[in-house]
């Protein structure tokens, strides 16, 4: 019923995840990990499960993202592969 | 190597998208996931445990043991951060700034923090001045994140939420003042200690619930026991409260320990 939205979630979803996977800074890696947090919230409120959408939003979108710029912060910026 | 990793990511994948074909539709009602354990939830939870929110009946209620375990885990976890991380070695350079003036004074000797009064102030190595939009957005906004977080909390029973999400936004809130001033002004305002303890209160709170329900002659975690002590009214919604209120605390606590300890190599002073 709501595929058009589906689809193009989705469509963002895989983009994002390719991009995190194949960008060099780590920095912008966390902040992609942050943005496909964000669209899987998206997905998981189209689909009616709106706690799980909450808890993505605080937990994988907010919070983690923190975690991961401050790891990248007390690490490297650059990946070696 | 590489092309080793490919083809195994592939084959993976594969695997699970051909296993996914084998996977009821979604929102099918013949389902085995729908036909069995979701029906008595759907029709006897508002009657059975008070409470609309059906997925913090589930969670707190009919698998409030499961969630006791899953806060304990998240405890663990802060605490793995704390053993794995934590310095205690003291910092050798201390950098204090006078701020009328921003004369530096460089401390050598490691005599620990020094109480140097209000005209001076804490700097790290990386100092950079701080910035009036972002402390006072963030003066502005931490207090209404904080209070949505308590109201995301206390209303758990009856929207989405709990006491992951709302332990989560509250950390969030308290590592926005990390972020908008520094390491040290957070830890000054929440030392480690009381990190330490709030993390631990909050699994105490859940399992004190459990056994309390066990005094009073019921099952662990059988909150409908508590009636002599809170009244006959809502007493399972009125359990669950205090459960997710242990969450709360458990999870705010454990989310600044991981930040504070990451951020700052375990050394507790400088940051982000």
């Amino acid at each position: 019923m709501y595929w058009p939205i589906d689809l193009i979630v989705l469509t963002f979803v895989i983009f994002i995840a390719i991009a995190a996977i194949s960008v060099r800074d780590l920095l912008s890696t966390a902040i992609l990990f942050g943005a496909y947090s964000f669209m899987m919230c998206l997905l998981w409120a189209v689909m009616g499960a709106v706690d799980v959408a909450f808890t993505e939003a605080a937990v994988g979108a907010g919070v983690s993202t923190v975690f991961f710029v401050a790891a990248v912060f007390r690490t490297s910026r650059r990946t070696k592969d | 190597m590489k092309v080793l990793a490919f083809i195994i990511v592939c084959l993976t994948g594969g695997l699970l998208l051909y296993g996914t074909g084998e996977l009821p539709g979604w929102g099918d009602p013949a389902s085995p996931a729908s036909s069995h354990l979701s029906n008595h939830y759907i029709e006897h939870a508002l009657e059975e445990t008070q409470v609309p929110n059906l997925v913090t009946a589930v969670l707190a209620d009919y698998r409030g043991y499961d969630t006791m375990f899953e806060t304990a885990v998240v405890f663990c976890a802060g605490l793995a951060c704390f053993l794995l991380l934590r310095d205690f070695r003291p910092k050798k350079d201390q950098y204090y700034r006078h701020v009328p003036t921003g004369v530096v004074l460089h401390v050598k000797e490691d005599a620990g923090p020094i109480d140097v009064g209000r005209e001076f102030e804490d700097m790290d190595k990386d100092w950079v001045p701080a910035d009036t939009i972002i402390k006072t957005v963030c003066r502005i906004l931490i207090p209404f994140i904080q209070i949505y977080a308590l109201y995301v909390v206390a209303h758990g029973d009856f929207s989405p939420g709990g006491g992951f999400q709302g332990g989560v936004i509250f950390g969030a809130s308290l590592i926005m003042i990390g972020i908008a001033t520094n390491l040290k002004t957070l830890i000054k305002r929440i030392s480690e200690k009381f990190l330490a303890i709030f993390s631990a209160i909050g699994v105490l709170v859940y399992i004190g619930i459990g056994v309390l329900c066990m005094v009073m002659g019921g099952n662990f975690l059988d909150y409908g026991r508590l009636s002599p002590i809170f009244g006959e009214h809502h007493i399972r919604a009125l359990g669950m409260l205090g459960v997710e209120i242990g969450v709360g605390i458990a999870v705010t606590a454990v989310m600044v320990i991981i930040y504070v300890n990451i951020v700052s190599e375990g050394r507790h002073d400088e940051g982000l």
